[in-house]
């Protein structure tokens, strides 16, 4: 029997988990809250990151609550899973509020808290703490979602003769609320359809 | 038969020179590219940087053909370094075969903060990195790596893999940062900068100088590699699943990526291992704590931050390209800036050069996001 794959996609408006919709009343990152407080709830870290990790996160997590996942990574297998995220905006929007706080000489503010997420990749580091995660972690940056491209670097990560399984997904947030994120669980051995089944996440996601 | 992987070419551009032959000789001499600066646009506070002069780069564009006006700072810096590299490799870069790989944390942000010259678009690192692709007339879509600090190990990975895989027959890594007043001001805000030329793993070092460069290589697929060639061997990407700003107190991923790298050598095997070496008190403590884990601690340790400063996506690859001209020299380069033993581990760092007959080097790597990454070279046969 061909195994059933699992995904979850969020975008500013929509949550969806193997396409079945989540209940929720608001949008943007306010979504995002109320998933967490619903669906979550044990990670206040939470609160402390941007935008695009916050998709990421939440989508991390309603994926792993969806394959039933127990977290903690104390098992060889998600100890050694690695998290391979792509996207196009990459941090810009974490850029666009961090440059705010330098761009004028009299209210000239830096913090380390959001030039932090300045860096695309700390979303992939959140996840990984979160999971117990110490394998890989890549966040690649392409000029547009294409599912062949993606397929393949995810395929690329079990070149890696310890990676067992990849979290995989595309995250972007062009400013605070607007945000499009999909997550899906690849497995080694099970990349055959994965270039189509990312297509059609993709168009449902109508990105 | 797993295809080899084989460095075809090379080039670094820093303010220490303009292809790797000429930034090697100044680091053995023992050269800096570090200057002290008062100040940068809004940044109000000292630092200390290794900073491209933009009318060498200009002149060396020009020299190479390349127009000026047609692209921005991190642009031409890429190019400078990808064209004088993909000349010597002798490589048809506009070949379907050929992927480009570009490593880099910023890009060009620093068009969010001035009046542009250029597309607002040209911030988005898949459109920057095209422009380079573009130049070569090569048909793929370039990938962008965006790991923070591990970016340029990372990129060589990722292009090993992709040759491995088949689909291409080389690529094209190259890597490069520009230094303004967005991540100068973001690093101070983290109190890692030190107004002062860094110490790595001394007993005195009081954080890290950041500095441009950009830094290429070309890797393709080889049957075998000949005699006085290099080769990347393996390559590995670990996270600490600790914190997202600051290293683990157990070196974990460090360790975890040396350890995967120690699975195709011995510690006896190694020349040297590049370590990153930002001369921050938790980088140089956590590095020591991986490689004694990792049973190194007798390996010569060297650190290029010294006379480059921290050069975040070009990092990975001018390092490496730095250890490859060191193990043809018989040569550990010096770390300049240490003097005095400052990590909870021993490791066997040292301000003087030294010699080796070592014939393999690890170059490491730790960013933000609680990365690491580690690789392999191996200079093949007889020299």
């Amino acid at each position: 029997m061909e195994k059933e794959f699992s995904y979850v996609i969020l975008d500013s408006g929509r949550a969806v988990v193997n396409g079945r919709s989540l209940e929720h009343e608001q949008t943007g990152n306010a979504m995002l809250a109320e998933l967490y407080r619903a669906h979550i709830g044990d990670w206040p870290k939470f609160f402390k990151m941007d935008t695009l990790s916050k998709a990421g996160f939440v989508a991390s997590e309603l994926l792993f609550k969806e394959t039933g996942e127990t977290r903690c990574g104390q098992d060889e297998f998600t100890a050694h899973r690695a998290v391979v995220l792509f996207g196009t905006t990459a941090s810009l929007c974490a850029d666009t509020n961090y440059q705010e706080t330098i761009s004028d000489r009299d209210n000239y503010y830096p913090s380390p808290a959001l030039f932090v997420y300045t860096l695309p990749n700390i979303v992939t580091g959140e996840i990984a703490i979160r999971g117990h995660f110490r394998g890989e972690t890549s966040f690649y940056v392409v000029e547009r979602p294409d599912a062949a491209q993606m397929a393949f670097h995810i395929a690329c990560a079990f070149d890696d003769d310890v990676t067992d399984s990849v979290l995989a997904g595309w995250v972007d947030s062009r400013r605070n609320d607007d945000f499009q994120t999909f997550f899906t669980l690849v497995e080694r051995g099970a990349l055959e359809g994965l270039e189509d089944r990312i297509r059609t996440i993709m168009n449902n996601l109508n990105i | 038969m797993e295809r080899l992987i084989q460095c075809m070419a090379d080039n670094v551009v820093s303010p220490l020179g303009l292809d790797s032959a000429a930034n090697y000789e100044s680091v053995k001499a023992g050269k800096s590219g570090l200057s002290r600066y008062g100040s940068m646009g809004n940044v109000r506070t000292p630092f200390t940087l290794s900073r491209m002069d933009r009318g060498v780069l200009d002149d060396a564009c020009r020299s190479l053909g390349i127009p000026t006006d047609r692209y921005t700072f991190f642009e031409k810096m890429l190019l400078a370094s990808s064209v004088q590299a993909v000349e010597n490799a002798g490589i048809d870069a506009s070949s379907p075969r050929v992927l480009f790989v570009v490593s880099t944390t910023k890009g060009n942000v620093s068009l969010l903060g001035e009046a542009q010259d250029f597309p607002r678009e040209r911030v988005l690192l898949g459109v920057a990195a095209r422009q380079v692709s573009d130049y070569f007339g090569n048909p793929n879509s370039p990938l962008v790596v965006c790991n923070a600090c591990i970016s340029g190990v990372c990129a060589q990975i990722e292009a090993m893999r992709a040759i491995r895989s088949g689909r291409y027959d080389c690529a094209v890594v190259v890597g490069a940062d520009e230094q303004s007043p967005f991540i100068i001001s973001g690093f101070l805000s983290f109190k890692a900068i030190s107004d002062d030329f860094c110490r790595p793993f001394d007993s005195e070092r009081r954080g890290l100088n950041l500095g441009e460069c950009a830094a290429t290589v070309v890797l393709k697929a080889a049957d075998s590699v000949p005699d006085g060639c290099w080769q990347l061997v393996a390559g590995a990407i670990r996270n600490d699943a600790n914190h997202i700003s600051g290293p683990s107190r157990t070196g974990e991923g460090s360790y975890l990526a040396l350890k995967e790298m120690l699975r195709f050598c011995t510690p006896d095997d190694l020349a040297f291992v590049n370590v990153h070496g930002t001369a921050t008190a938790y980088n140089d403590e956590m590095e020591s704590i991986a490689l004694s884990r990792a049973g190194l601690s007798d390996v010569p340790v060297t650190g290029l931050k010294g006379y480059y400063g921290h050069t975040m996506g070009a990092a990975g690859i001018m390092e490496s390209v730095l250890s490859m001209y060191a193990v043809k020299d018989h040569t550990v380069l010096a770390t300049r800036g240490f003097a005095r033993q400052g990590t909870s581990c021993p490791v066997s760092v040292s301000p003087e050069l030294r010699r080796t007959d070592g014939r393999q080097f690890i170059k490491l790597l730790s960013g933000f996001g609680g990365c690491n990454a580690a690789l392999l070279y191996r200079l093949n046969g007889l020299w």
